[in-house]
């Protein structure tokens, strides 16, 4: 008997309706990957808000660091070019 | 921690790999696990009307609404996961005394009109007193509280309802639901917490954005909302001080008594001792199940994994 306190931690994962992406909604601890759907369904589905669940075993996850968001995120800060409404464009011209 | 405040100072939230004071930790940790505890411990006194419902109808709604309180404290044992604790840890500290739930289910559910007396006051009280943590700093929270505020407000209802139909029944219906709203009154207010002058961390978790409105401010709020729907009920709320304040523009109410609260917080409420011992034996009792399902995993993860290597 493996002397580890609790089952191994899964995040939740809903599509709440056909056409939206899957949504991050919480956590659960479960043995494994089936008793961890059906533990999704009972605690984040009972008023029946989604019709496809992922469980992910969190140790699975790769995540940036808060610590270094500035220098990670910078690259993008500086391109206001990227967007739309970066350009001149005469008051006249339309569908643009 | 000059980032952390000016985060918090913006209203932005915090999420669990920021960098936080440790004290500002170590309360989310107290109070997310408190309320998890308090919801879990809550089951038990409803819990103990499932096989009395008096219709089919009454004991489906029942079984969902504890059910529910089965799931809140399960989303809520997560955000507090996110703090870096184990909830195999806080379940341990809820079983040792260590840590604590709402007093208010320190007292007994003796009628069935106390289960519409819980779910119109008590649940009541809880909205009023989560609203506001829907915005709370810390997201995981924040987020955590957002889903059990929807669901709560089915579980207000159905107590009213409960509470209605009683009142609107015989006489002695009538004085059954009269009863329960005596005896739960006073414990509903009680679930504010202290008076504000009586209240030390109040001012700290006000600054953190932990907490948004104070404890006087949030019974006042409760007991405003509770006088007109206690008229529709044809019920009468234990308190002859209670008038319309013009003035103030709230009610006005009798003094709360607060050596009750004390003691029952203390260890001395009717069912302190009850409804600790019934959790650690329903936790001792499912351990098997427990101890199988991780054999069963284990199992499975060695059989997978042999027939990877063949």
């Amino acid at each position: 008997m493996s002397k580890r306190r609790d089952w191994p931690l899964w995040e939740v994962f809903i599509r709440s309706r056909r056409g939206l992406s899957h949504q991050h909604v919480g956590s659960l601890h479960a043995p494994d990957a089936a008793m961890a759907l059906r533990n999704a369904r009972d605690v984040y589905t009972r008023r029946s808000e989604g019709v496809s669940i992922w469980v992910v075993p969190a140790a699975a996850i790769v995540a940036s660091s808060p610590d270094e968001k500035d220098a990670f995120f910078d690259p993008a800060a500086d391109k206001a070019y990227r967007h739309p409404t970066f350009y001149d464009v005469p008051a006249e011209v339309q569908h643009l | 921690m000059d980032e952390f405040q000016t985060l918090v100072d913006a209203d932005e939230r915090i999420e669990p790999r920021d960098a936080m004071p440790e004290a500002y930790r170590r309360t989310l940790i107290r109070q997310i696990a408190q309320h998890a505890h308090s919801e879990i411990i809550g089951m038990q006194p409803e819990g103990n009307w499932i096989s009395r419902a008096p219709s089919l109808r009454r004991k489906a709604i029942l079984m969902a609404k504890v059910q529910d309180e089965a799931g809140h404290g399960l989303y809520l044992y997560g955000a507090a996961e996110t703090l870096g604790v184990d909830r195999a840890e806080l379940l341990d500290l809820l079983h040792e005394g260590k840590q604590r739930y709402s007093s208010i289910f320190n007292y007994p559910t003796l009628t069935w009109a106390d289960m519409g007396a819980i779910g119109w006051l008590v649940d009541g009280a809880a909205i009023v007193n989560q609203v506001p943590i829907c915005r709370c700093s810390y997201g995981p929270y924040a987020r955590a509280m957002v889903r059990i505020c929807k669901e709560e407000s089915f579980h207000q209802r159905q107590g009213f309802e409960i509470l209605h139909t009683l009142s609107r029944g015989t006489a002695a219906q009538h004085a059954m639901a009269q009863d329960a709203v005596d005896r739960w009154w006073w414990p509903s207010l009680m679930m504010f917490g202290p008076p504000d002058d009586q209240s030390p961390n109040s001012a700290q978790s006000m600054a953190w954005r932990i907490k948004r409105f104070s404890n006087d401010d949030l019974r006042q709020k409760f007991v405003d909302m509770t006088v007109p729907q206690a008229e529709v009920l044809g019920l009468t709320l234990p308190d002859p001080q209670i008038r319309w304040n013009a003035e103030r523009g709230h009610h006005d109410f009798g003094d709360i008594d607060w050596s009750e609260f004390f003691a029952v917080l203390n260890g001395n409420g009717p069912c302190n001792a009850v409804r600790l011992e019934r959790r650690r034996r329903a936790h001792e009792e499912g351990a098997w199940v427990r101890e199988a399902a991780t054999a069963y995993a284990d199992k499975h993860r060695r059989v997978s994994s042999t027939a990877g290597a063949a």
